[in-house]
């Protein structure tokens, strides 16, 4: 009974982010509004974690496998980029590259930064 | 025995989980990054569906049941960002530039290699998007014009070889705060990567599922102002 109940919530999340995609004229998917929504609810504990947490935990740890069907598609679809291969892989791997890094040594040097403010306060 | 298969309702889901399975058991045994059970999944399917005669649509017709649940699992990233919360609520400025900062490198980066390569305007606005989940990205791309099959291919390349790259990236680099290894991998490569970075801890995948939500927004704005440069 409780996995129905959690799942069901889970899914009842879910069918309200696909409302909203289909009534707001933007390009974004169920799932963020999903995101959002179940963020939002738990926030106000209108749904409370223990509620969701299981059945959540056990999605989130299957997750990769959702992935393998694409990925396989990928594989049948490569043919679509002809001679334009290399440069679409050259561009995805250099700047996937770059953004990691990027968005890595930004947040750890806030990080880092706000950590010694606080650290010098309290020295005052 | 290929007419069975094509007609069976469980072969495309046996299927994944089997070559998902092996690859998870490789990945245990041999320890390389490169042994990713996403990838070796994939290529034990395709090699399966070349063996037996099934093709991919067949394939994707009995795999939808497990592609269904994408979705709801989405919205369960919110719950380890929940758990975490404390930490958002001590770097929201860190966390947020962070994200902010990968897309404008992406966005730029994009740009700035699709004009050294004499790439046309719709090559360039395919890719665009690719560091952000599917869904999002291939709005995107048909909305300013690009070849929308391919921004879902180099968008999966993207967060698979971002979930490979992720923990060697990490160490050589040294981003070694659980904060900021989260935000650098979701902003890079989206849900996929994401599922790495779960494996890496529970702080890494609620900021990674965070950037998702953060750096996915902000190039759908960001991609529209970038997309007339080229």
């Amino acid at each position: 009974m409780k996995y129905i109940k959690q799942g069901g919530i889970i899914l009842g999340v879910s069918f309200v982010g696909e409302i909203l995609h289909f009534l707001i004229p933007l390009p974004i998917p169920a799932g963020i509004y999903g995101i959002i929504l179940m963020f939002l609810c738990l926030q106000t504990r209108l749904i409370p974690l223990a509620e969701v947490e299981t059945t959540a935990d056990f999605l989130v740890e299957m997750m990769p496998i959702m992935f393998v069907p694409a990925a396989v598609g990928v594989m049948e679809a490569l043919g679509l980029l002809g001679s334009l291969w290399l440069a679409y892989l050259l561009v995805t791997v250099v700047s996937t590259l770059l953004v990691m890094l990027c968005s890595g040594w930004v947040t750890q040097g806030l990080i880092r930064l706000t950590r010694k403010r606080k650290e010098g306060k309290k020295d005052d | 025995m290929t007419e069975f298969l094509e007609s069976s309702v469980f072969f495309g889901v046996v299927l994944t989980l089997a070559g998902y399975g092996v690859g998870a058991l490789l990945k245990k045994k041999l320890r390389l990054a490169i042994f990713n059970p996403i990838l070796i999944g994939a290529l034990l399917c395709i090699g399966v569906l070349l063996l037996t005669g099934v093709d991919y649509e067949t394939y994707r017709s009995g795999a939808q049941y497990i592609s269904y649940l994408l979705t709801p699992a989405t919205v369960c990233l919110a719950i380890p960002l929940y758990r975490q919360l404390n930490l958002l609520k001590r770097y929201p400025l860190a966390i947020l530039l962070g994200i902010t900062a990968g897309v404008l490198t992406s966005l730029s980066t994009i740009l700035a290699l699709s004009a050294l390569m004499g790439l046309d305007h719709a090559s360039y606005v395919t890719l665009l998007p690719k560091s952000i989940t599917t869904a999002i990205g291939i709005g995107v791309s048909e909305e300013l014009g690009g070849y929308v099959s391919l921004t879902a291919v180099v968008i999966i390349i993207t967060g698979v070889l971002g979930n490979i790259l992720a923990g060697g990236v990490c160490k050589l680099f040294r981003i070694t705060e659980p904060v900021a290894r989260g935000v650098a991998i979701g902003t890079a490569s989206h849900a996929i990567g994401t599922s790495k970075a779960m494996e890496m801890g529970q702080v890494e995948g609620a900021m990674s599922g965070l950037s998702i939500v953060v750096s996915g927004l902000l190039t759908v704005v960001g991609a529209s102002v970038f997309a007339q440069f080229l």
